[in-house]
């Protein structure tokens, strides 16, 4: 069996005392766009500079087309990167920005500038090919970034963050540019983020990583459906964490005693003891509301607190007797039909193998 | 409000006051390099350029152009060049006794001319190389690299520090850096170092006439010829080497003040 394009084995990094990534197993396949996702300080730059060879790793190997990487100079590798900073060059035009790697490769003067043109006009900033960077706008030195290193014909680009500067209508904006630039050129994305809808957007795969270790790795909603464990679910978010004590076992369900109440879980698929403390997981997309008590196996009454519209979707805010909070995640059109107004009582429910059990630690 | 109104007369009669201090001097030695009267008093004589010609044709003249020529340029290079490389490896790297080493290298300015050029002698004509022109360039590298290194750190500070890495990861070997991405950055701060570091040797005297043996420059041609008489074509002189200077100053300040200047590489 061929390797997959990029191979993590085991790499680790220390600065010091500071282990920022732990004995790290990745693969990356070609064409794949992996987004690595993390809250700051979880080592998921750390991972992309050691991919691009501006970290060397402590222990372990990188592995690229089987070619071990760990002492390869950054400049003799074919890793673009594209900025967090963007580190477009000051002194320089678009066009002369763009056209950089390609005269480091040595590359004549005419050809780079066909295609430093080529990929400028591509991303629809032919026009400004002879500004300087300092009068261009964030999205369009955004696109002089990718540019710069598309042009080189990377068979993998990395992003560090590159979307964290901009406003929130240009990042959707960017978003769909990204992912249709990596569907056409069949390239390998490796994106670091760490905004949830940003990679939930964009990548075939996401990996979690959480103190410099991989906290799950996987489609975006089986993350989302299915999150391994309490740290992938809560750094989700979007869902309801509960808690308790197992009372009753039966066969393929189990009955827990929470704060909240009494709820049943899918037992098929995990084995739980009797008195055992576990935690599940409730997407909250898949929690439905009611005037009325519902007649359903898991249901919990709340206090409405707030609402947060998001385009056409809805989230309520709730609060149960005992002050967990709950959230609801639906449709505008569907919460119209309810007339609701602050602190209305609402009752929750939900079915029962909508609910996921969290792995304990 | 009558302290403000207080605060607006006197403030601009202070500030004033002291530019007459610092450049009313420099005036009147322009004014007297015109003036055809052979002692610098008032009221002046006619107007007339006979000072002008008469160093035009002085042959000491010439020579001592030629000499502060050779050497300011040459200094203006060495510092700049020795200047850049400490701002680089301070911007660049990390080791041991980072702190005593950037100490060391800003030290040489606090010394007292005198001493400095007492020492320089005696180092020099220790190590048999006193005397020449480029003894004078030497001691005058020593003078002025500190400058040129102040001013090219301050630019290297206001890089992103990202740009070095990218260059890299776009191909760049770490000379190709810091050819195409290092030096056009600082370039401005490059120019300015050159400009200030030329102008500061094309003045110096103290350091000049100790280690200059035999090859004089202007400043020390101006002292041999105010210590025999009094004679106004030291103000044509003066004038001269002001003018010169001051340009150089003010190309640097252009210069360094420009942030974003585009080259082409």
């Amino acid at each position: 069996m061929t390797e997959k394009l990029v191979v993590f084995d085991g790499v680790e990094k220390r600065f010091g005392d500071f282990t920022a990534v732990k004995k790290m197993n990745l693969e990356i396949g070609s064409g794949e766009f992996v987004a690595i996702m993390g809250p700051s300080g979880c080592g998921k730059t750390t991972t992309l500079r050691m991919l691009a060879g501006l970290e060397a790793p402590s222990a372990g190997e990188i592995r690229q087309n089987g070619r071990v990487m760990n002492d390869v100079k950054p400049h003799e590798r074919d890793t673009p990167l594209v900025w967090q900073s963007l580190a477009l060059f000051p002194f320089l035009t678009a066009r002369e920005n763009v056209e950089f790697g390609l005269k480091m490769r040595g590359v004549g003067a005419a050809e780079r500038k066909k295609s430093a043109l080529e990929w400028l006009e591509k991303l629809g900033i032919g026009e400004f090919a002879d500004r300087d960077i300092s009068t261009l706008s964030g999205g369009q030195k955004q696109r002089v970034a990718l540019a710069r290193s598309l042009v080189m014909k990377p068979e993998i680009l990395l992003l560090d963050e590159p979307l964290s500067a901009l406003d929130a209508h240009l990042v959707i904006r960017m978003q769909a540019v990204l992912t249709q630039l990596q569907r056409e050129l069949g390239i390998t994305f490796v994106y670091v983020t760490h905004s949830q809808s940003e990679a939930f957007a964009m990548a075939d795969r996401v990996v979690i990583m959480s103190n410099g270790e991989i906290a799950q790795v996987g489609k975006p909603k089986d993350i989302y459906r299915a999150p391994a464990n309490r740290f992938v679910a809560e750094f989700v978010g979007r869902n309801n964490i509960l808690t308790g004590t197992i009372t009753t076992l039966a066969d393929d369900a189990a009955t827990l005693s929470t704060p909240q109440g009494e709820f049943l879980l899918d037992t098929s698929a995990t084995t739980l003891r009797q008195g055992e403390e576990v935690s599940f997981v409730i997407s909250a997309d898949l929690v439905h509301i009611s005037l009325e008590a519902p007649k359903a196996e898991n249901r919990v009454q709340c206090t409405l607190i707030s609402e947060e519209f998001v385009g056409s979707m809805v989230t309520l805010f709730l609060e149960s007797s005992d002050g967990h909070e709950f959230k609801v995640q639906m449709q505008e059109r569907e919460l119209s039909k309810f007339d609701l107004r602050n602190d209305a009582q609402i009752w929750l429910s939900w079915d029962t193998n909508s609910a996921h059990i969290l792995d304990q630690e | 409000m009558s302290s403000n109104r207080t605060q607006n007369i006197l403030l601009p009669i202070y500030v004033g006051l002291i530019f007459a201090f610092v450049f009313a001097p420099i005036i009147f030695s322009i004014i007297f390099s015109f003036n055809s009267q052979r002692f610098p008093t008032i009221p002046l004589g006619s107007f007339t350029t006979e000072w002008y010609v008469k160093i035009l044709n002085d042959p000491d003249v010439w020579e001592a152009a030629l000499n502060s020529l050779i050497v300011s340029v040459s200094t203006a290079f060495i510092a700049t060049f020795l200047g850049f490389c400490t701002a680089y490896s301070d911007y660049r790297y990390n080791f041991r006794f980072k702190g005593p080493y950037l100490a060391l290298i800003l030290l040489p300015p606090t010394i007292p001319l005198i001493i400095m050029a007492l020492a320089m002698l005696a180092w020099l004509s220790k190590i048999g190389v006193s005397g020449q022109l480029w003894s004078i360039v030497i001691a005058h590298s020593v003078l002025t690299a500190p400058f040129a290194m102040a001013i090219i750190r301050l630019r290297l500070h206001q890089m992103d520090p990202d740009l070095e890495s990218a260059s890299w990861n776009l191909g760049g070997t770490e000379w190709g850096t810091m050819r195409h991405v290092i030096v056009p950055f600082c370039k401005p701060a490059i120019v300015s170092a050159l400009c200030l570091t030329a102008a500061v040797s094309f003045d110096e005297f103290a350091v000049s006439w100790f280690v200059s043996g035999l090859n004089k420059t202007l400043p020390v041609l101006i002292l041999e010829i105010v210590q025999g008489n009094i004679d106004p074509q030291v103000n044509a002189i003066g004038t001269f080497v002001f003018l010169t200077s001051m340009t150089l100053v003010i190309v640097a300040q252009l210069f360094f003040l420009s942030r974003q200047t585009k080259s082409s590489i």
